[in-house]
């Protein structure tokens, strides 16, 4: 584990992992808007990596990827991405998150020595479930980086122990069924879901999918670690789109006080 | 080399299969390949569905020899394989049948489909009404504008139609648009696939399905050919669920396979949706298989004439054929396929669907160099009553479906 995971796991926060999509309106506007969350408290950063065909998300982060794509961004930029994070002064730890496909072409061997080089610190793959992982997984632990788990309100019981304890970085619950994007309710049971995955897993636990208010946010602190917010910030980067291509400073004032109205206000 | 050993238990056909989908709907997978493994293995299950082909379907279907179209081409005699004739005017239906009553077996009640040509969707619609099912079909703006006669059919069997409208809004798409849908309702709802795509198990299943063509093709030709198996077996591929029900039973045999693709405007152009002449290794829609896409892994837009080829992957057992070269894969092209079904029309009276005539083309250019006293059987997986508004336009001048 490298110095960015001990310090996200010894966090007695309530972790925030923002989602961006890489290249979303531009890459300078990424780099700024990463440095933003950094600074807004954010304790671990996805980058979503633009692909035509993402069947795990919802119509907000497809229209991301579309953005993204006009802007000419893959994975192996989206890699390199994470150097000038780095030398920006990033801290935090950086995930990739990617389709599968996308890995293939580039090739593994190449995405992960690119990635350790680059300063990257985790993989998520939303289309790799456990079962077809073995080779990536093991990849990903020769070269320091963790691969994300992900685990759903369907997953079995047995599975759910056995992710749990063999998870790196955190453990990703889904908080509902269904694609990325925002939700007003969320199920029943919800709670039970994320204090069996928090029991056996040994990394901290992140509640993702789904969420966009304080409100909803502050709801599951206690029966989880963290929480995942994605579709609600690439929303709100949407509407600044202009405004980050040709006034860049103030659409990131702007969207610092957005991340601000969405944290939770006590202090610990 | 020897086909009885795919898939692997994980699914695998060679390096092709498995399941790359979400980890919310793996648990789905898990439950529809128990229940599919048992139901096959139960003699009531087979009855039924047996049963259901062949009072509800029409089957067995029949094998047609095309006299006058073999005479006017010269070479090899041409025998028509009639799933045309089926209810609902293709194929789709045997594998309609086969997970309609697998999905009432597992208890469920809605079921969701996505269609190309609208066939598949026809077909998922018929087996929802026959059975009580309620029916949601995904298919892209582009195809229900070409597919407008499908559309209506659908509508009146009760079928909810959902338009797509991301990426070409073609099949592609609203097959991505049906996994979104599963993953948020797979507790209760069952993806009936069309085509021998997808995750394991379902190529397994649609192949287990759509075999009766093949079985049926094999006890009808040996039937009037003294006990002789076809000189060639030629069926179109799409996402190639005709076609490996047609090979199925002679995989293990001495005869020689042709899996034809569209080859749109020309392999050598960016028009078209020959998968395996163009395509390279990488994942879609839950498996790994050959594909169309960038040298960065996005995957690019096909282009037939025929909506129902127009798809960027195939089925994984298809790409698996390929590279161990038991089945040859040509392409032709909307032009050759346009001929093809205009010469079937004139010599035999029979209008097939513009995914066939790709498999009639082809088998045409095989039979002129055959012998006369050898036999291609060609498999004429659908009816084109669906194509006619593509044909009348192309006939008042235009060389593409506007």
């Amino acid at each position: 584990m490298n110095k960015r995971w001990e310090a996200f796991h010894d966090s007695s926060d309530y972790r925030f992992t923002p989602y961006i999509m890489a290249g979303d309106p531009c890459e300078e506007a990424t780099i700024e808007l990463s440095l933003a969350l950094e600074q807004c408290g954010a304790h671990a950063l996805e980058l979503g990596v633009p692909y035509s065909d993402p069947l795990a998300d919802g119509p907000v982060i497809q229209r991301a990827g579309m953005r993204g794509l006009a802007q000419n961004m893959n994975l192996e930029k989206t890699v390199k991405l994470v150097s000038k994070l780095r030398e920006r002064g990033l801290k935090i730890p950086v995930i990739i998150f990617t389709y599968y496909n996308l890995l293939l072409q580039l090739g593994e061997n190449r995405f992960l020595k690119l990635a350790e080089d680059s300063g990257v610190d985790g993989v998520l793959v939303p289309d790799l479930p456990y079962e077809e992982s073995g080779y990536l997984q093991k990849m990903c632990s020769d070269h320091n980086l963790a691969l994300i788990s992900l685990v759903s309100p369907t997953t079995r019981e047995e599975k759910l122990v056995r992710l749990g304890s063999e998870a790196e970085g955190f453990l990703y619950c889904i908080s509902s069924l269904g694609v990325t994007g925002i939700r007003n309710e969320f199920r029943a049971g919800l709670d039970d879901f994320l204090k069996a995955a928090k029991q056996n897993s040994r990394v901290p636990v992140l509640v993702g999918f789904g969420l966009s208010t304080r409100e909803q946010i502050q709801q599951f602190d206690g029966s989880s670690d963290g929480f995942i917010v994605g579709s609600a910030i690439v929303k709100k980067i949407e509407e600044l789109e202009s405004d980050l291509l040709t006034n860049r400073e103030e659409a990131i004032k702007t969207f610092k006080s957005y991340i601000e109205s969405l944290l939770p206000v006590y202090s610990r | 080399m020897t086909t009885a050993t795919v898939p692997d238990t994980r699914g695998r056909y060679g390096v092709f299969g498995g399941k790359y989908v979400p980890e919310t709907i793996m648990f789905a997978l898990e439950e529809l390949e128990a229940a599919f493994d048992e139901a096959i293995q139960d003699r009531e299950f087979n009855e039924l569905f047996q049963r259901e082909l062949a009072i509800y379907s029409g089957r067995p279907t029949p094998l047609t020899k095309a006299d006058r179209l073999s005479e006017s081409n010269g070479g090899a005699s041409i025998y028509l394989k009639r799933e045309d004739l089926n209810h609902t005017g293709a194929h789709k239906i045997n594998n309609a049948i086969g997970q309609a009553l697998l999905a009432v077996r597992m208890g469920k009640k809605k079921i969701i489909a996505e269609t190309g040509a609208g066939q598949h969707g026809v077909a998922a619609a018929t087996v929802a009404a026959k059975y009580g099912l309620s029916c949601k079909v995904y298919m892209g703006k582009e195809d229900i504008r070409r597919q407008s006669l499908n559309v209506f059919r659908m509508k009146l069997l009760g079928a909810e139609v959902i338009e797509v409208t991301s990426g070409s809004q073609t099949l592609k798409d609203a097959t991505n648009e049906a996994i979104r849908e599963w993953v948020a309702a797979v507790e209760d709802t069952f993806y009936l696939i069309g085509s021998a795509v997808g995750p394991y198990p379902y190529p397994k299943m649609v192949k287990q399905f759509q075999q009766v063509i093949g079985y049926e093709t094999e006890s009808q030709f040996k039937e009037v050919q003294q006990g002789k198996l076809p000189d060639a077996v030629v069926a179109c591929v799409g996402g190639g669920s005709n076609a490996i029900g047609m090979f199925a039973p002679f995989i293990e045999k001495d005869v020689p396979l042709y899996g034809v693709e569209a080859a749109g405007m020309g392999v050598e152009t960016a028009q078209h949706a020959a998968t395996l002449s163009k395509g390279s290794n990488g994942v879609i829609h839950g498996s790994l298989t050959k594909l169309l896409q960038t040298s960065e892994g996005q995957i690019t837009e096909p282009y037939s004439i025929s909506a129902g080829l127009d798809y960027p992957g195939i089925g994984p057992e298809h790409a698996y054929l390929h590279e161990t070269k038991r089945v040859t894969y040509e392409a032709v092209t909307d032009e050759e396929a346009l001929h093809a079904l205009k010469l079937l029309c004139e010599n035999e009276g029979i209008l097939c669907a513009l995914e066939s005539a790709h498999a009639v083309a082809y088998s045409l250019k095989l039979a002129k160099n055959m012998r006369k006293d050898q036999q291609v059987v060609v498999c004429l997986s659908g009816r084109g009553d669906k194509d006619v508004h593509t044909l009348m336009d192309f006939e008042e001048g235009g060389n593409k479906d506007e």
